[in-house]
């Protein structure tokens, strides 16, 4: 499989997925209409991968703002990574948030609590 | 005739940034939000005021977005049509939005409305999570989560009223307070 990026546009994030180092960043932010249609090749290319993952898998999630209808995108993402971790490899979530936002540090402590995968929370000064 | 001088003095006394009526399509929105964070840069207003105020637009602007779908395209442009106000007053940000909502669906949602009222802080971070886990997402994209964010950001109490229009439509309204 191939590396994939997506660019970002005003309301989408940048996606890059390298399923060979098994590595993958969203970054910046994630506020469209209708997050289901961007999230799904996201969430099958996860599942593909998931058949074959390398033996640590790194997650950088390093959002600005990203709405409820992507909220939900997310955590399906994130059930495709708790399935991998179930397999028997490492997977680690980075949730990044800025010094002052509360509600993105929280936002990440919600997913940390329903996803069964290793979070670490890291701040952005 | 429009009396441009009076306009003028209505959006000075009521500290409005932007007000829109009209139909809110996604392209509307994606410029509204472009507008109103380059307000809030030029009035250097601290990040997390920021966020926290852009966050909330984004909620209850595509919140209006998603209900269009529920009124027919035969309607007429007004019923069809929704409004947004957003001022700053004494440090305070307001966010009114108003739409209008089928009748027969006025009672389930109010009643959800005033469900998510009763809940504390935690009980509504434990709500969003329970929700978050197990909704099933409409075909449009929304998670129903929209209002239940709102009043977690806020950290206030849903102000909302409905008011009868006519005999299949209510008039729903929305005032946002978000206190520095």
């Amino acid at each position: 499989m191939k590396t994939i990026s997506i660019e970002a546009t005003p309301k989408t994030p940048t996606i890059t997925f390298d399923s060979g180092k098994g590595f993958l960043e969203i970054k910046g932010r994630s506020i469209p209409e209708n997050a289901l249609e961007f999230y799904k090749p996201l969430v099958e290319w996860v599942e593909k991968y998931a058949d074959k993952p390398q033996t640590s898998t790194n997650v950088n999630i390093q959002l600005e703002y990203f709405n409820t209808s992507s909220s939900k995108c997310i955590l399906d993402v994130f059930k495709k990574l708790e399935a991998i971790k179930k397999g028997g490899s490492n997977v680690l979530i980075n949730w990044y948030y800025e010094e002052d936002d509360e509600d993105m540090l929280e936002a990440g402590e919600d997913y940390q609590a329903i996803v069964n995968v290793p979070f670490k929370m890291v701040q952005v000064v | 005739m429009i009396d441009i001088y009076d306009i003028n003095d209505k959006i000075e006394s009521n500290n409005i940034m932007l007000s829109f009526k009209g139909d809110i399509s996604s392209e509307l929105l994606t410029s509204v939000l472009q507008i109103m964070e380059s307000k809030l840069d030029n009035m250097k207003e601290e990040p997390k005021i920021k966020k926290k105020v852009y966050n909330v637009l984004v909620e209850c602007l595509q919140n209006l977005y998603h209900h269009m779908d529920e009124i027919a395209t035969e309607q007429n442009d007004v019923i069809r049509s929704a409004f947004f106000m957003i001022g700053k007053i004494d440090n305070q940000y307001n966010i009114v939005t108003g739409n209008y909502i089928k009748k027969q669906n006025v009672e389930v949602f109010k009643k959800r409305l005033e469900e998510i009222n009763l809940l504390s802080k935690e009980e509504l971070r434990e709500y969003y999570k329970a929700v978050l886990n197990n909704a099933e997402m409409s075909i449009k994209g929304g998670v129903g989560l929209g209002m239940v964010d709102i009043a977690r950001k806020t950290g206030e109490k849903l102000d909302f009223k409905f008011s009868s229009v006519d005999n299949f439509f209510s008039l729903f309204t929305l005032n946002i307070k978000i206190a520095q």
